[in-house]
């Protein structure tokens, strides 16, 4: 009887290659738990809360313990530029290359990306609350264009989930991700004229004391985020290209089904599985 | 601490958010690859299914 | 350059196409502008408002009726390609992706004008505004209407031939779309005397904003078009 070991059958369970996760995966997302953890040592019992004294009055004013919104806040923030700048650039791939990864990988930093930007919004929202004394501001620049940055990337989302021709609705995508990315500095600068003043510029962003332990803590929040956001790209990555596996097996599987080849290894072959020893 | 409400929900809701989306993936990523022979995975290069 | 040269020229063709067939047809005038108007008079009900308030709140109600309306007139652009089959002919007859988008721009462009200036009407007639410069008003509604229709044409084609391109449409073309209403509506405050504000400026970015999104539109168009 022939062994088979190098011959899965069709649906494996419990073969090693059973999840997306990798040796390398999991050693980043056990690296970015212990770094969440000692970020949130830092954040919340090693720094200072901001805490100022008013040279006539003598009374504290400043942001107390919400600076400490701070070291989530804005990681946040670079990391969803990085992702929806690896958008763009997968999407000029998508168009110049037309290969799968640039697709997959284009989808994958949106998501990832949409994911991100809605907690800058979110968390931007709560920290201004008790340091501006409201929920939403209209005139601030950061808020106004990073809330039409996620309502343009919520729509790329949405296109991407049509049904069509796979290959049309994937390089339309990727003109709706560039022309976003393209119309940011539009975006951006009428909002600037807007408002003259923002609450981020007289907030606190520029007058808080970054230095030391604050600017190490900070530090630690991108890289901890940045390991975030990779482990995250990479499973959304790899969920991706499974869905596209999936797809053409099936199509594989259907097309053979269709033309009525019934012997198992000539099924087995034409869905890619190699033939077992034996035919029948 | 003052605001300590704003700060859980601040980082409550961005730890709960990247969490639930992390274990989404991973449960997705276990379907897909149930229904995914090892033959069409080329991306696990570190994989042992060496043929093609 | 001959190529530039027959380039405008189709351009111009296929928006007297499209002009002719609107002409016909008169979907736009027959619902578009009624939509237009119907939607300025809603806002009126729902404010409830005296003139003085409606007076300060007329152009950004303008700008938000005339981006609602565009996007039927879009999709009413749009869908002119995919009836019985002409979107095959127009792709054969040779015409580049560049001169199909100028001149579906164009139309787009002409129709927005028609709606501008009826709403502007509207604005006096229902609202009590006053136009202090009209100079200011016509050029920066230009630039508005290019802008409009350039960002309008290109999404157009990237949602037609997708089902449930009627709600796609919208959710992908108006966020693009935030600075033309941002910088349009200054540019009328400043036009119809609602507030202090440099009218000229905000026209320069809508022009900026138009150029861009021609040239991007353009250079797109052919990417979409052949499938």
């Amino acid at each position: 009887m022939a062994e088979e070991p190098m011959s899965p059958a069709p649906l494996p369970e419990g073969t090693a290659s059973d999840t997306t996760g990798s040796r390398g995966s999991r050693l980043l997302g056990v690296l970015a738990l212990v770094g969440l953890a000692v970020l949130g040592v830092l954040a919340f019992v090693l720094t200072d809360p901001d805490v100022r004294i008013h040279p006539s009055t003598g009374a504290e004013f400043g942001q107390f313990d919400a600076v400490r919104m701070l070291y989530v806040h804005v990681p946040l923030a670079v990391m969803t530029y990085l992702a929806y700048g690896l958008c763009a650039v997968a999407s000029l791939g998508v168009l110049i290359r037309r290969t799968p990864w640039w697709d997959v990988t284009a989808h994958a930093a949106a998501e990832v990306g949409t994911v991100f930007c809605g907690l800058v919004l979110v968390t931007g929202s709560i920290w201004g609350r008790p340091v501006w004394n409201t929920w939403w501001e209209w005139g601030d620049v950061r808020l106004m264009t990073t809330l039409v940055l996620f309502l343009m990337f919520a729509g790329y989302l949405a296109l991407r989930r049509t049904t069509g021709d796979p290959r049309a609705v994937s390089r339309r995508a990727a003109v709706v991700a560039l022309v976003a990315v393209l119309d940011l500095p539009l975006v951006n600068r009428s909002v600037e004229w807007w408002e003259n003043r923002t609450l981020h510029q007289q907030s606190t962003l520029g007058d808080l004391k970054i230095e030391d332990l604050t600017l190490f803590t900070l530090m630690l929040g991108f890289l901890v985020l940045g390991m975030v956001l990779a482990w995250l790209l990479l499973h959304r990555f790899r969920v991706g290209w499974l869905e596209r596996a999936a797809l053409d097996h099936s199509v594989a599987a259907a097309i053979v089904e269709r033309r009525g080849e019934t012997p198992d290894d000539e099924l087995r072959r034409a869905v890619g599985d190699p033939s077992p020893g034996e035919s029948s | 601490m003052t605001y300590v409400g704003y700060l859980i929900a601040g980082w409550g809701i961005t730890l709960g958010t990247l969490a639930i989306y992390a274990l989404r993936l991973i449960r997705r990523g276990r379907d897909l690859s149930a229904q995914v022979p090892d033959a069409h995975r080329r991306w696990l290069e570190d994989q042992g299914s060496g043929d093609a | 350059m001959s190529t530039l040269r027959t380039v405008l020229r189709d351009a111009r063709l296929v928006a007297g196409r499209d002009l002719r067939i609107e002409a016909r047809s008169r979907v736009v005038v027959d619902q578009v502008l009624p939509f237009a108007v119907l939607v300025l008079v809603l806002f009126g009900f729902a404010l409830d408002a005296d003139h003085s308030t409606l007076r300060t709140f007329a152009p950004g109600l303008f700008w938000v009726t005339v981006l609602l309306s565009a996007l039927l007139a879009i999709q009413r652009s749009a869908s002119l390609d995919s009836a019985d089959g002409t979107g095959t002919s127009l792709r054969m007859s040779g015409l580049s992706p560049v001169a199909r988008y100028l001149g579906r721009t164009t139309a787009v462009f002409v129709q927005l004008l028609v709606l501008e200036a009826l709403l502007v009407g509207g604005l006096v007639v229902l609202y009590g505004v006053s136009v202090e410069e009209w100079f200011l008003l016509v050029v920066a509604g230009v630039a508005a209407g290019v802008a409009v229709a350039a960002a309008g044409t290109l999404y157009g084609a990237l949602a037609s031939g997708l089902r449930a391109r009627e709600t796609l449409l919208p959710i992908l073309v108006l966020p693009v779309l935030a600075p033309v209403l941002i910088g349009a509506t200054r540019a009328f405050d400043d036009a119809l005397g609602v507030a202090a504000v440099d009218g000229w400026a905000w026209t320069g970015l809508l022009a900026v904003a138009a150029l861009v999104l021609t040239v991007v539109g353009a250079s797109a168009h052919g990417a979409l078009v052949e499938d």
